[in-house]
C-alpha cells in the first residue's frame, strides 16, 4: 500500500508537504475509483508477516468501513497542509515532517487489518501532535499538550493490554497459533468474561480519544493550545479513528460485551451530546464552541454505533465523514475571525465581520448550516439515520438525543450571528478572506456541498461491510431475545 | 624430583580453549591495558590505552559471536557458554565500547589514570561474563565480586569531585551489604541442597530429602530469599534501590551509562539462571514474592522519577522502574518470560546508552548539562543530540515505532500468557506514570528556550520563545567542574564520538523498533539455551 510510503519523503518544506498530501489524495482517489462497491470483503490488501514471533502482520486493506474515511483524511490533510503552508512556521521542515507523519499514522490506523498494527499507528499518530502543539502551539502549550498526550496514551496502554490479551486468549481458548490479524481473531470468538474486561480496555482508549464526556478533561486545554492546522486535523480526523475503532474492532471482536454494555455506552453518548451542547451554548470562546460541538457530534456518532442497528451504523459512518468535513473549515474560519478581531478568539470581541467580508461570511454560513444538520445537507441525512437506528433500539434515549439536534442549531447560529452580524466591535478590523486561505476553506465547502447532493456516496460502499460488522452483535441479541422468550 | 613425577601423572583437566577464549581475551586485554597505562608520554597514553581497550572489546565481541550456537560447558561445568551468556556478553561488550567512547574526553580517565580506568572497566566486563555464565554457586559469587569491586572504584574515579567520591563510597557500602546477603543466602542454599551446581540443586529441590522434594524447606526458602535480596541490590530493585539515584548522579556519566545497562543485564541474567533454572521447581514459593517486589519496584521507580530535576537522577529512578519490568519477566518463569527479559535487556541497552551519550555531550557543552533546565532549547542548538534523546525518551516510555514498545509488548505478552495479568496491568500503570517525566524531558528539549548558561561554551543563539524563567543552575557537579583541572572541555559542539554514539544507539532504537525480527531471533535462542523450561 503506497499510501503510507508516499508520505514519508514529504519533509522538505511546506510546498513539498502540500505536494505530498496532494499525491496522497490522488492515490486515495484512485483507490476509491477502483473500489468494488458491492463486495463486503477487503480490497487492495497488503499482507506481510512482520514480527513472526508474535504473529503480527503488516496487513493493510480497504473495505466499506474505511474507504470513505481514508478519502476524507486525505482531503482534510490537503486542506490543512495548504492552510499551514501559507503561514510562517519556525523550523518549517520539522513542522511539516510532523504533519506528514501524522497523516501517515492516521491513514495507517484506518487501513490496518491487524490489531497490533492498529495500536501502533493509533499511538504513532499522537506523537506528532505532541510536538506540533508543544512547539508551535499557543498559551499554556507545554502543560496542555502533556495533559493531552498523557490522557490519550493512558487509554492506549489499556488498549495495548486488551489487545495482547485478545491475541493470547483467542489463541489459548482455541488452541490456535498466536495471531493479531482481524480476520483470524474474528474466527476465534472469546469467552464472555474475557470479552467484558477487554471491551472495557478498548472503550476507555477510544472514549478518551474521541473524547466523550467523562473522559474529555484534556479537550479544552488541548484544543486551545494547538496551532490551527493541527487542531483542525485533530478534531476532524483523529477523533474519527476512535469511532472507527468501535466499528472495526469492538463490535466484531467483542459482540457479547457490546450488547452487554450497550445501554451504558448509549448513556455516555447521550451525556456527551447534552453536555457538549450546553457548554457550546455557554462558552465565550469561539474555538471552544467548535470543540464542544464536536463532543456533541461524536456523541451522536457513538449513539449510532451502539444502536447496533444497520441504519444507526450507516448514519454514524456518514456522520464521521460529514463532521470531518465540517469541523476543519470551521476551525479555519474561527482563526480567520480571530485574525480580524485583534487576535482574540472570544466571541465578545467579534461582531459585524460579515459587513466587510461577504465571501467569508457566505462560506461560514454554509459550514454553519451543515453543522446544524440543515435538511438538505449530508449531516441531516447522517443524524436522521442515527436517530432512526436509536429509535428502533431505545426510544427514550432517542427522544432525549433529539434535544441535541435542536441545541446544535442554537449554538451554531449563535457562533455565526455573534461573529458575523451583531454590532461591529470597535476592535474588529474586518477584511475579506485572504485569497490563499480561500483555497482550503472554499475547497472544503465545495466538498460539503457535493456530499449534500450525493450522500449515497459513502453509504453504498459501506453497506455490505457494515452489515457484516454488526452481524455478530445481531446474533447475540437474537439469541438473548430467544432466551428471554423461552424463559417463562 | 617427586614434584616432577607427580606432574607427569597428573592429568591436566581438559579446557575447551575455543569456548574459553572470550574470557581469555578480556582478561589479557585488561592486563595489557594496565601495563600500557605506565607509558611515559601522557598524550600517547591517552590515545593508545583507549584504543587497545576498544580492540580488546572488539576481539571479545567477535569471538563471542563466533561461539554462537556452540553451547559448551567449561572448567568442569563451572561455566556455561551458551546462547544466553553470549547474548548478554554482546550487551556487555557493546555497553563497554560505548562507555570507552563516551569517556574519551571526559575527566574521569584522566584523573584516575588511563591504564587503571580502562583496565578496571575490562575486569568489570570479565566479572559480568563469569557471573552470567556461572553454573555453580562459587563461580557465581566470584563473578559477582569481580564485577562489583572495579565498579566501586570506577564510580569514584573522578576523585577530585566530592560527588564522585560519595557515589563510590555509597556504592561500596551498600554493595557490600548486598554481597554479604548474597553469600549468606548462597551458603544456606548449599546447606539445604548439599550441592553448589545449579543442575544438582534443581534436581535436589525436586527429588531431595527422601524423594518428596524440598518444597517447604525453611533453610532453602531463607536462602532463596537472601539470594533474591542480594541480587535486588545489584539490579536496583525496590526496596533495595535507594543507592541508585545517588550513585547514578554522582558517578562519571560514562560509568553511569555502563552501570545502568551492563550491570543491570548481568544482574538480571544471573537472576534468570538462578531462579528460572536452579530454583524453578519451587517457583510457586518464590514467584509471588518476586512478583510483589517487581510491582513495588515499578511503582516506586516511576513515582520517584516524577519529581526529579536532574536528568541523571531521573534516569536512575527510571532504571529502577525498568528493573521492575524486567523482573516481571523473570517471575513468569516460562521460556516466553526469559525471552521477554532478554529482549528487554537488549532494548534497554539501546535506549539508555543513547540517553546517557546525549548527557555526556551536553555536559561537555554546559556545566549544568545534568539539570533538566540545561537541556532547554537543545533541539535548536544541536539537533543531533536532541533527536537521539527524544527517541530514547519515547522508547523508554514505550511508544510504538521504537524498541521500547517491542520490549514492553513482549513482556506483557509473557505476563498475560503466564497468568500474571495483574502484573501486566501494574506494568502498564507504571508506564502511564512514566509518561509524565519522559515527556517532561522532551518538552524541555523542544519546547522551552535555553536559559542563560552559568558555564562557558554556551551559544546564545536561541531566540526567546517565552519559555520558563531561568532555574538557577549550579549543581555541586558544576562547581567541581569549574575548579577541577580546568579541562571540562568547554566545546561549543559536542565531540564527534559522543554524537556518533548517541545517533547510532538512537537510530538503532528506531530501526529495531520497526524491524524487530533479529532481536526476537536472538532472544528466542537465548531463551532456548536455558533448556529446562
Amino acid at each position: 500500500m503506497a499510501l503510507v510510503a508516499s508520505q514519508l519523503p514529504a519533509r522538505v518544506a511546506g510546498r513539498a508537504a502540500v505536494l505530498g498530501s496532494l499525491a496522497t489524495l490522488g492515490v486515495a482517489i484512485s483507490f476509491v475509483v477502483r473500489f468494488h462497491t458491492g463486495s463486503a470483503g477487503l480490497q487492495f490488501v497488503t499482507d506481510r508477516m512482520w514480527i513472526s514471533a508474535l504473529g503480527i502482520h503488516y496487513k493493510l486493506g480497504l473495505d466499506g468501513l474505511n474507504v470513505a474515511l481514508v478519502l476524507v483524511t486525505a482531503v482534510v490533510f490537503v486542506a490543512a497542509t495548504i492552510y499551514a503552508a501559507q503561514r510562517e512556521w519556525d523550523r518549517p521542515q520539522v513542522f511539516f515532517f510532523h504533519f506528514a507523519l501524522a497523516e501517515s499514522g492516521v491513514l495507517g490506523a484506518f487501513c490496518a487489518q491487524d490489531l497490533a498494527l492498529f495500536i501502533i499507528f493509533f499511538d504513532l499518530m499522537l506523537i506528532p501532535f505532541f510536538f506540533l502543539s508543544g512547539i508551535w502551539g499557543s498559551g499554556e502549550r507545554v502543560r496542555a499538550t502533556t495533559k493531552l498526550v498523557v490522557y490519550t496514551l493512558v487509554g492506549s496502554f489499556f488498549m495495548l493490554v486488551g489487545a495482547i490479551a485478545t491475541g493470547v486468549e483467542a489463541a489459548g481458548q482455541h488452541g490456535a497459533p498466536l495471531s493479531f490479524a482481524f480476520s483470524s481473531l474474528q474466527a476465534l470468538p472469546l469467552s464472555h468474561s474475557s470479552q467484558i474486561w477487554i471491551f472495557a480496555c478498548f472503550a476507555i482508549a477510544f472514549l478518551v480519544k474521541m473524547p466523550l464526556v467523562p473522559f474529555h478533561g484534556w479537550l479544552p486545554d488541548g484544543y486551545k493550545a494547538m496551532p490551527i492546522p493541527a487542531v483542525a486535523v485533530f478534531s476532524a480526523i483523529l477523533s474519527k479513528v476512535a469511532a472507527y475503532g468501535f466499528l472495526r474492532i469492538v463490535l466484531p471482536l467483542f459482540p457479547y460485551a457490546a450488547v452487554h454494555f450497550q445501554l451504558l455506552m448509549l448513556i455516555i453518548a447521550l451525556a456527551s451530546i447534552l453536555w457538549g451542547t450546553v457548554v457550546a451554548l455557554s462558552t465565550p470562546d469561539a474555538r471552544l464552541v467548535v470543540a464542544y460541538s464536536s463532543v456533541a457530534q461524536l456523541g451522536f456518532i457513538t449513539l449510532g454505533i451502539f444502536s447496533l442497528r444497520a441504519p444507526g451504523g450507516q448514519g454514524a459512518l456518514l456522520q464521521m465523514v460529514n463532521h470531518a468535513l465540517v469541523t476543519a473549515p470551521l476551525f479555519f474560519i474561527v482563526a480567520a475571525l480571530a485574525a480580524r478581531s485583534g487576535g482574540s478568539e472570544k466571541l465578545a470581541d467579534m461582531g459585524g465581520i460579515a459587513f466587510r467580508a461577504p465571501v467569508l461570511a457566505a462560506l461560514a454560513l454554509i459550514v454553519t448550516l451543515a453543522t446544524l444538520a440543515m435538511p438538505g445537507s449530508s449531516n441531516f441525512v447522517g443524524e436522521f439515520l442515527i436517530l432512526l437506528g436509536v429509535f428502533n433500539a431505545k426510544l427514550p434515549i432517542a427522544l432525549l438525543a433529539s434535544v441535541g439536534v435542536v441545541g446544535a442549531a442554537v449554538y451554531a447560529l449563535r457562533l455565526y450571528i455573534r461573529a458575523m452580524h451583531n454590532r461591529v466591535n470597535p476592535d474588529v478590523t474586518s477584511r475579506e478572506i485572504d485569497r490563499l486561505d480561500l483555497v482550503p476553506v472554499a475547497g472544503m465547502v465545495l466538498v460539503i456541498v457535493v456530499l449534500a447532493f450525493y450522500p449515497q456516496f459513502g453509504l453504498r460502499r459501506s453497506q455490505p461491510t457494515l452489515d457484516r460488522s454488526l452481524a455478530a452483535t445481531h446474533q447475540i441479541q437474537a439469541s438473548a431475545t430467544r432466551a428471554v422468550a423461552q424463559a417463562p | 624430583m617427586t614434584m616432577l613425577l607427580a606432574a607427569t601423572h597428573l592429568q591436566a583437566p581438559h579446557i575447551d580453549w575455543a569456548s574459553f577464549m572470550p574470557l581469555v581475551i578480556i582478561g589479557t586485554g585488561a592486563l595489557i591495558v594496565l601495563l600500557l597505562g605506565l607509558l611515559g608520554n601522557p598524550a600517547l597514553r591517552a590515545s593508545v590505552v583507549p584504543l587497545v581497550t576498544l580492540l580488546a572489546l572488539a576481539a571479545f565481541l567477535v569471538v563471542s559471536i563466533t561461539r554462537w550456537h556452540h553451547p559448551a560447558s567449561i572448567i568442569s561445568g563451572a561455566l556455561a557458554i551458551d546462547d544466553l551468556a553470549l547474548l548478554l556478553d554482546l550487551i556487555f561488550a557493546v555497553s563497554a565500547i560505548a562507555c570507552v567512547l563516551l569517556s574519551l574526553r571526559t575527566r574521569a580517565p584522566r584523573s584516575a589514570g588511563h591504564g587503571e580506568y580502562h583496565s578496571l572497566l575490562l575486569f568489570c566486563v570479565m566479572g559480568m561474563v563469569v557471573l552470567v555464565s556461572a553454573q555453580n554457586l562459587v563461580t557465581l559469587f566470584i563473578g559477582f565480586e569481580l564485577l562489583s569491586i572495579p565498579l566501586y572504584i570506577l564510580c569514584a574515579s573522578e576523585y577530585r569531585r566530592e560527588g564522585s567520591l560519595e557515589a563510590g563510597l555509597k556504592y561500596l557500602v551498600i554493595g557490600s551489604v548486598g554481597a554479604a546477603t548474597l553469600v549468606y543466602g548462597l551458603a544456606l542454599v548449599y546447606g539445604a541442597t548439599g550441592s553448589t551446581q545449579f543442575a544438582t540443586i534443581a534436581s535436589q529441590i525436586s527429588s531431595g530429602a527422601g524423594g518428596g522434594g524440598l518444597l517447604g524447606d525453611p533453610l532453602l526458602l531463607t536462602g532463596l530469599a537472601l539470594v533474591l535480596v542480594g541480587f535486588a541490590f545489584k539490579a536496583s530493585v525496590a526496596p533495595f534501590h535507594q543507592w541508585t539515584p545517588d550513585v547514578y548522579e554522582g558517578a562519571p556519566t560514562p560509568i553511569t551509562a555502563f552501570m545502568a545497562t551492563a550491570t543491570k543485564a548481568a544482574a538480571l541474567g544471573v537472576l534468570l539462571r538462578f531462579f528460572d533454572v536452579a530454583a524453578i521447581h519451587v517457583r510457586d514459593t518464590w514467584a509471588p514474592a518476586m512478583a510483589t517486589i517487581a510491582a513495588i519496584t515499578i511503582v516506586v521507580g516511576n513515582v520517584g522519577a516524577l519529581s526529579q530535576s536532574s536528568v541523571k537522577r531521573l534516569l536512575g529512578y527510571s532504571s529502577v522502574a525498568q528493573a521492575g519490568y524486567m523482573l516481571a519477566g523473570v517471575v513468569v518463569g516460562t521460556r516466553l518470560g526469559v525471552e521477554a527479559t532478554v529482549l528487554y535487556l537488549a532494548v534497554y541497552l539501546m535506549m539508555n546508552i543513547a540517553a546517557f551519550a546525549v548527557l555526556v555531550g551536553v555536559q561537555g557543552e554546559r556545566r549544568d548539562g545534568d539539570d533538566l533546565s540545561g537541556l532547554a532549547g537543545l533541539g535548536r542548538r544541536s539537533p543531533w543530540l536532541a533527536w537521539p534523546l527524544t527517541i530514547a525518551m519515547l522508547a523508554l516510555a514505550g511508544i510504538p515505532g521504537t524498541v521500547g514498545f517491542i520490549g514492553k509488548f513482549q513482556l506483557i505478552h509473557a505476563l498475560v500468557d503466564g497468568d500474571y495479568t495483574w502484573l501486566a496491568i501494574v506494568l502498564v500503570i507504571g508506564s502511564m506514570i512514566s509518561l509524565a517525566y519522559y515527556l517532561r524531558v522532551i518538552a524541555a528539549l523542544w519546547m522551552r528556550s535555553a536559559t542563560p548558561s552559568p558555564g562557558p561554551g554556551f551559544l546564545a543563539d536561541a531566540p526567546g520563545l517565552g519559555g520558563l524563567a531561568p532555574i538557577a543552575g549550579g549543581s555541586p557537579e558544576a562547581d567541581a567542574l569549574a575548579d577541577g583541572d580546568g579541562s571540562g572541555p568547554a566545546l561549543p559542539a559536542p565531540p564527534p564520538e559522543v554524537t556518533l554514539v548517541a545517533v547510532v544507539f538512537g537510530g538503532a532504537s528506531i530501526v529495531f523498533g520497526i524491524f524487530p525480527s533479529p532481536l526476537f531471533d536472538l532472544a528466542s535462542h537465548a531463551g532456548r539455551a536455558l533448556g529446562l523450561l
